[in-house]
Order: structure tokens, then C-alpha cells, then sequence
């Protein structure tokens, strides 16, 4: 059974620089398991000490968010598409376009900073642009 | 009921449609129950859009509170939709409007506001909607005999949505099953998924919210460090989030297969409720999935949204709010 993981830019570190990499698991949780044994570093970067999905990481599995589906207990089909996106700090973000500044972060307290860690490609910006689709 | 005394009174009361082509199973049969897709026609609201419902009940709310008199002026953020609504609502009413929108929405918007009277003050694009509540409400700080009705938190903008949409649907269509919209304001989410979940055991109440790429920045989005007054997770059960690509094809499905020519956002959402309908498949189990379609295609067509190859159309998308 075979899925397929949308990485974002900032944690293609883990993956040789890869967007995209399969995965096998009958769950989220599993599917991150496997995930770092080949990824090694990556499940930490998404996974909370005490065991669940980090706080400003978005998981999606088919783009339904998982933390109504039951969260890493997510159950996995094979041909699923796992999307992994940032959740980006609130404040302004034109410093994050300029990739400067990490004043973004501040101001959004440390939300970001615990998945963007060090690096701030631009791609973390891209990542999670969700926002009104109503029109407002 | 067809005749009106003014335009103001036509708001609501759309029709809810079936999409026998795109649902999965329109009719149950030997593979199991129906699957069906509805689709609520919010773009038949007088200045096309869903956001008419909120924005005549938040003007009607500040008449009643006595903050809005004769002669006022309305300050709104918007990206276009609800600045619209206003616009029109202020020029029966006599009230002034002054709407602050990304200058990364589309022309057609644009030129609705001022040809409906409104004066528009740009904020930044790379701002999106965040930027444009935070010029808004700098403004506000220094007008204060402007009014600023604030759709993001604004009870009546939910209550819209409680009083009209919901029960509407539920009328038309007493076996829903899901409820499926855009996630902005999260006005009508919040009303008619309330009203529904009162009334009906079990509803689904699914938010659709676009994913945008490296070039449209910000943007009203809950992960961003905005999230609407309004906006209360508990009453959702699901939420989608979809690529600029996914919701132009789905918008294309949608007219090429049922002749609704819709704007993009409502794509969005419809990627979402056909997400919701595939689950319901393979459970096995009976769906009335109805979802909004929050207005038509007409505002968008200079984004070149309808033309060419779909990876074409997504390209020229890049940088714009398509929602």
C-alpha cells in the first residue's frame, strides 16, 4: 500500500530535496513512522514530544485536514495523496516574501518557528495560503 | 414568491439545484444509496453574490442599534464581494461607502465598487485580506463618524446565514446530509452550520478554504494569526483545503457538466463537497450534499480562469485572489 507525501520546500532537507515521496502505512501514524526511516529527522519536525501532530503543522490526507479525521490515527488508503504544510506565523508577512527579517515570527510568537526552524526558504510563505474563499 | 417592493426585499431565497451529472449516484441503485450533489444558488442574490445576505442583515443590525443614521458613511474591508453588497445597499439607502480591498483582486470588482458609488482605498497586495482588516480598522481609528460594519465579527453576518441560508435549505432539502461551504468570514458556515446542526442529528459541516501559492500572500487565514471573531472550530466537522488547479477544474466541471458558469471559489468548494461525496461512496452510505455557490463567473473572467489548458489558467491565477 503505497501513498504519495507532498513535502514543502522547508523540510525538503529531510528528503534530498524531493516535493513529492511515497509512503507506506495502514495510518498518519504509521505512514510517519515510515516516513523517517527513510527520512530520518523528518517525524520530529511534525510530531510533538508528547506524541501528537504538531500545533502549527497542517496534515491533509487527500486535502481534508486531519485534525478532523482523528489526527494521526488518520486512516490511510492506498493512492491517498498526504499533503504536509506549514502553518504560517501571523504579522506581517512581507518579511517572509523578502526572506529576511524573521520579525514575522516574533510577531506570531514562536508558531512558526518550530517547523520552520532555522531556515526560511520562501516556499514556507507558499505553503499554507489558505484563507477566505468566500470572497469576503 | 416573485415580486418585490424593492430590490433590498429580493435578497435570499435562491434556488437550490441538483447536479445529476457530477454526483456520484443522483438515483440509489444495485451499488447503493444515492450520493447526490445540490448546489445553492447564492450568485442569484441582486448584486450576484452570497454576501448580500450578510451584508443587509449587518446594515439592517447597525440601523437598529442606532449607529448607522442618515448621512453616515460605511468603511468595510472586503475583497470585493461584500463591498459590492454594500455599495448597493448604501446607494438605496443614501449612506456613503468607503471599501478597502488588496489591489490584487480583480478589475471586474473593481469596477462594480465605483460603478455602485464606492470610494476604494488599496491595501497592499501582499497584505491579501489580512492587511486590508488592518488598514481598515487604522481607518476607522481615524474617522470615527465612519462607520465599520467588520464582517469578521460581526454577528449579524452569521445570523444571516442562521435566519436565511440554513433554514432555506433545510425547507428545500430535509434530508441533508452535508453542509459544504467557503471558510472566510466563516459567516455562513457558522450560521447555517449552527441552525443546521440544531435541526438535524448528524449533519456534516464541511469548510472549503483555498490554498494559494508562493505569490499570493496572506489573506484572512485562520493559521495566520487572524482568525474571524466569528469563527468557532466546533461547529465544523471537516475542513478541505484546495490548490488554485483543483478549484479551476472543479469550477470548469461545474459549468461544463451542469451549466453553472461560478466563480472560483465556489470550485473550491465543490472540490470539497466531491471529497466529502467520494467517502460517502465508499461507506456506503446515503448523502444530500449541498453546497453554496457563492457567486457567478462573470467577476473573473479577466483572470483568463475559462480560457486555454487548465495548467494555463492556474499559471495566470498565481498572484491573484481568486477568492
Amino acid at each position: 500500500m503505497t501513498v504519495q507525501v507532498k513535502i514543502p520546500t522547508i523540510l525538503r532537507s529531510y528528503t534530498g530535496g524531493e516535493k513529492s515521496v511515497p509512503g507506506d502505512g495502514t495510518n498518519l501514524a504509521a505512514l510517519l513512522d515510515d516516513l523517517e526511516s527513510r527520512h530520518s529527522g523528518l517525524k520530529g519536525r511534525l510530531i510533538t514530544e508528547d506524541g501528537s501532530l504538531h500545533r502549527f503543522v497542517n496534515v491533509y490526507v487527500n486535502d481534508e485536514d486531519v485534525r478532523f479525521t482523528g489526527s494521526l490515527d488518520t486512516a490511510l488508503a492506498d493512492g491517498d495523496s498526504v499533503t504536509i504544510l506549514p502553518a504560517v506565523a501571523g504579522g506581517s508577512r512581507e518579511s517572509d516574501i523578502a526572506g529576511g527579517s524573521r520579525e514575522s515570527d516574533i510577531a506570531g510568537g514562536s508558531r512558526e518557528s518550530d517547523i520552520a526552524g532555522g531556515s526560511r526558504e520562501s516556499d514556507i510563505a507558499g505553503g499554507s495560503r489558505e484563507s477566505d474563499i468566500a470572497g469576503g | 414568491m416573485a415580486r418585490f417592493d424593492s430590490l433590498l426585499e429580493a435578497v435570499g431565497g435562491t434556488p437550490l439545484v441538483g447536479l445529476p451529472h457530477l454526483s456520484p449516484r443522483w438515483r440509489p441503485d444495485a451499488d447503493g444509496p444515492a450520493v447526490r450533489l445540490w448546489a445553492k444558488l447564492e450568485d442569484r442574490n441582486p448584486t450576484g453574490s452570497i454576501k448580500d445576505r450578510a451584508a443587509l442583515s449587518m446594515v439592517a443590525a447597525a440601523e437598529a442599534e442606532g449607529r448607522l443614521t442618515p448621512g453616515c458613511t460605511i468603511l468595510e474591508p472586503t475583497s470585493g464581494n461584500t463591498g459590492i453588497s454594500l455599495a448597493m445597499i448604501a446607494k438605496l439607502k443614501g449612506y456613503g461607502i468607503v471599501c478597502v480591498m488588496p489591489e490584487n483582486t480583480s478589475e471586474e470588482r473593481r469596477q462594480l465598487l465605483e460603478m455602485f458609488g464606492a470610494r476604494i482605498i488599496d491595501s497592499p497586495a501582499a497584505g491579501g485580506s489580512n492587511q486590508a482588516v488592518a488598514v481598515a480598522k487604522q481607518l476607522a481609528a481615524e474617522h470615527p463618524d465612519w462607520v465599520m460594519l467588520y464582517q469578521y465579527g460581526n454577528e449579524a453576518n452569521a445570523r444571516a446565514h442562521f435566519d436565511g441560508t440554513g433554514p432555506e435549505i433545510l425547507d428545500d432539502l430535509p434530508s441533508i446530509t452535508h453542509f459544504v461551504a467557503g471558510l472566510g468570514t466563516t459567516g455562513t458556515l457558522m450560521g447555517a452550520g449552527r441552525f443546521l446542526r440544531e435541526k438535524v442529528p448528524g449533519v456534516q459541516v464541511v469548510a472549503a478554504e483555498p490554498r494559494y501559492g508562493d505569490l499570493v500572500y496572506g489573506l484572512r487565514n485562520i493559521d495566520e494569526g487572524f482568525v474571524p471573531e466569528l469563527y468557532d472550530d466546533s461547529v465544523l466537522t471537516s475542513r478541505y483545503s484546495v490548490t488554485s488547479y483543483d478549484a479551476l477544474r472543479r469550477t470548469r466541471d461545474l459549468v461544463e457538466q451542469e451549466g453553472i458558469f461560478a466563480g472560483i471559489s465556489t470550485g473550491a468548494i465543490l472540490h470539497a463537497a466531491l471529497g466529502v461525496a467520494e467517502k460517502a461512496v465508499k461507506a456506503g452510505e446515503r448523502a444530500d450534499i449541498v453546497f453554496t455557490v457563492c457567486d457567478g463567473g462573470w467577476k473573473y473572467l479577466s483572470t483568463g480562469a475559462y480560457t486555454g489548458s487548465l495548467q494555463q489558467a492556474a499559471q495566470r491565477l498565481e498572484g491573484q485572489l481568486w477568492a
